[in-house]
């Protein structure tokens, strides 16, 4: 066990600052308090009185919580800094995931982590960066286990690690730059305007009416415009590990974003078989989303099959997903031990049900990558766009060549490789 | 009268020719007698159509039917205005001079240039009862649509501007069916009762057949559905439905076919498959493997 600095928490002070410490804490853990709302917490403290910690703990929540997926993060701030001390010790340990000594009793909760590190800001053994390796100019010379297939597959359930407030501010800012203009479509429905083709009816009957039968004009209509849906498909295979849980909260970011543009958005992962992730990445807090998903799909970093999970897709999930015009996102490395013939032939049918196929391939990220892997060269012709997308700034990108319909990437350059 | 248990459902179904078992019949019968509306979900061509047909003529009731498609609205789903006659009775009022502008308006939103669409005939009273309001493909409409749906569906009126309200003297028996091309929402489904139509097994399915295709033979009808049933095991794209059973049956009637062989089957694969890619698959010896292992499965053991 390392040792800590004791924490900067007053003993003894009054309520009112240490609900003030309290609020800085949530906020470092990602929930929106402003100093209004501590001033109405410590009103409702005293309104409430101090009779049990039950109530204590509902007034707080009920004054800093007002969407249900911060919860479970307050909770575990709450827990923390009003409870237990020895909980304190147990959440110091959950700091070390790479050197955990410590036998744990229980495995880590959602939210917890993110609580923990809010609270032990500056104090912390290294965390797991999140991967902000931009597209910059030095080539690094990195020796890659990952670019090896794992030869037998490895079917085990694997805890997504949580999302860390610096990952978390990440996510925020890709999601900022995910209200991005996806080109709408004509939907069959109507709205008015003057320049409109069709003409309303009733509309302009009614207005002849208020004029007695007299027509002014003819009201017309013209097609609205509505989002087409996200389809993703992501693989979480071992030699995508690094990058798929990236990956992840960035979809769950997307996924949550009201108004990104997107009708609907269906995540699968696959690996050795195909996961449906959508109801997961819904509505909760990402830690939680993220450890549903995890036990969902089963074969994280096991082999890759890319042929017979597209064809899966394909069989069971694409007319249930695709059926309204929908552009799908493939992530993957194309490394694939299958027959490239059937992967070529899923890809096809992949391709002529999107409306539009854009595969992120986070092998792009090396300089001279060319299209050598059966897999890749199997893929390549049947895809719309074909980009890098293994860094902040590529998932950036992405969401400027969404706004382009003839965007390409990189695909004409490969092709040519080919 | 409906049925006052679950066997006399089935068996007020089998009186229209449609077999279907107990658990299918549950839910019907469930949803009379609840008055919930029925949401059956499953693959093309499994007979969720049918059964809305089949409980209408059972029950004497009229068949009312909203087929649904994307960017339907509520002028095609509920009412209309006829614009053409409402025009012309303006003019026809005009040229016998003196309009009164405000009679007019009463004169020419009345029930007699109203257009009835399938939601709206619903509501109305029919002879022999509620009708069986079919909404068929319910998935291919959009989120608009089934917003408005669910609110129709729960307290069964509708409001003209013109006419006021109108509000169905008892609900409508409501069947829903989708083919899962979209999800439909969670809050549509809640409020009905849910079942997946899934293919009939092996017997049930020669029942299906000899009730709706009589005039064929015995051992053609069982190599049929063998040969069909061993297909859905294959990995296809879309697998046969009921209906492309008995539509291949009627097929292979009308060319006098009385037993199966690999080349007959190569003859008139597209009464069953529809997908090329599927179609591909079958060539050559691949139909006749599974035409054996059907015919393997029909010697008595």
């Amino acid at each position: 066990m390392p040792e800590y600095a004791p924490l900067d928490l007053p003993e003894h002070p009054k309520l009112t600052h240490n609900i003030t410490h309290f609020a800085r804490a949530l906020r470092k853990a990602g929930l929106p308090v402003g100093p209004g709302r501590v001033v109405d917490a410590i009103r409702a403290v005293e309104a409430a009185g101090f009779t049990s910690q039950r109530d204590f703990f509902y007034t707080l929540r009920a004054c800093f919580v007002n969407r249900p997926e911060h919860r479970a993060v307050f909770a575990q701030i709450f827990r923390l800094y009003w409870r237990d001390p020895r909980y304190m010790e147990h959440m110091m340990a959950m700091m070390l995931p790479a050197i955990r000594g410590v036998q744990e009793e229980r495995a880590a909760q959602a939210g917890e982590k993110r609580a923990a590190e809010a609270l032990l800001d500056g104090q912390q053994p290294d965390l797991p960066e999140a991967d902000t390796q931009g597209t910059d100019e030095e080539t690094v010379i990195e020796v890659d286990a990952s670019l090896t297939i794992s030869t037998e597959e490895r079917l085990r359930t694997l805890d997504f690690e949580q999302m860390s407030v610096a990952e978390i501010a990440e996510a925020k800012r890709m999601l900022a730059k995910l209200t991005l203009p996806v080109q709408p479509l004509p939907s069959r429905r109507g709205q008015p305007s003057h320049t409109g083709h069709r003409i309303d009816a009733r509309k302009t009957l009614r207005a002849a009416m208020r004029r007695g039968g007299e027509m002014r004009r003819i009201h017309l209509t013209k097609p609205r415009p509505r989002w087409p849906n996200l389809v993703v498909l992501c693989d979480i295979s071992g030699s995508m590990s690094q990058y798929s849980r990236m990956v992840l909260h960035f979809l769950h970011a997307v996924a949550n974003e009201k108004g990104a543009g997107w009708a609907k958005v269906h995540a699968f992962t696959f690996g050795t078989r195909l996961t449906n992730i959508t109801r997961h990445l819904a509505t909760r807090d990402v830690d939680a989303a993220l450890a549903a998903a995890g036990q969902e799909a089963q074969d994280w970093e096991g082999g890759t099959r890319i042929g017979a999970c597209l064809h899966a897709f394909n069989r069971d999930w694409s007319r249930r997903v695709m059926g309204q015009g929908a552009v799908v996102l493939l992530i993957t490395d194309g490394l694939d031990r299958d027959d490239p013939g059937a992967l070529s032939h899923e890809m096809q049918r992949l391709h002529l049900s999107a409306r539009r196929l854009i595969w992120l391939n986070p092998l792009l990220r090396w300089e001279g990558f060319a299209p050598k892997a059966t897999g890749i060269r199997a893929m390549l012709p049947h895809v719309d766009t074909f980009r890098a997308g293994h860094s902040i700034a590529t998932l950036e990108a992405l969401a400027e060549a969404l706004s382009r319909p003839d965007d390409a990437g990189e695909k004409a350059r490969l092709m040519a490789q080919l | 009268m409906t049925p006052d248990s679950i066997d006399a459902t089935q068996e007020m179904l089998q009186g229209q020719d449609y077999i279907c078992g107990r658990a299918l019949a549950t839910v019907v019968f469930l949803s009379l007698r609840l008055g919930r509306p029925l949401f059956l979900e499953g693959e093309a061509g499994v007979g969720k159509t049918e059964i809305a047909k089949a409980l209408a003529s059972a029950l004497g009731r009229r068949l009312i039917r909203l087929q649904c498609y994307e960017g339907l609205d509520a002028s095609s789903a509920v009412y209309e205005w006829n614009f053409a006659e409402q025009m012309i009775a303006i003019r026809a009022a005009e040229a016998s001079g003196g309009v009164d502008r405000e009679s007019l308006k009463d004169e020419l939103f009345t029930e007699e240039y109203l257009i009835e669409r399938p939601l709206l005939q619903a509501m109305r009273p029919q002879p022999g009862g509620a009708p069986v309001l079919l909404i068929d493909e319910l998935d291919r409409t959009d989120e608009p649509f089934e917003a408005f749906l669910l609110e129709a569906l729960s307290d069964f009126q509708v409001t003209i501007p013109e006419l006021g309200t109108i509000k169905a003297p008892e609900p409508p028996i409501v069947i829903l069916t989708s083919n899962r091309t979209r999800e439909v929402h969670d809050a549509l489904k809640r409020r009905c009762l849910y079942h997946w139509v899934d293919y009939p097994g092996f017997e049930r399915e020669i029942e299906i057949l000899q009730a709706r295709a009589p005039e064929a033979a015995e051992s053609l009808s069982r190599e049929v559905v063998a040969f069909v049933q061993a297909l859905r095991t294959e990995d296809l794209f879309k697998k046969p439905g009921v209906a492309e059973t008995i539509d291949w049956a009627k097929c292979l009637l009308a060319l006098d076919v009385i037993s199966l062989s690999p080349e007959v089957i190569a003859d008139t694969l597209g009464a069953i498959l529809k997908y090329q890619d599927d179609i591909q698959k079958l060539q050559g010896s691949e139909a006749k493997r599974i035409l054996d292992e059907a015919k393997a499965s029909l010697e008595p053991a």
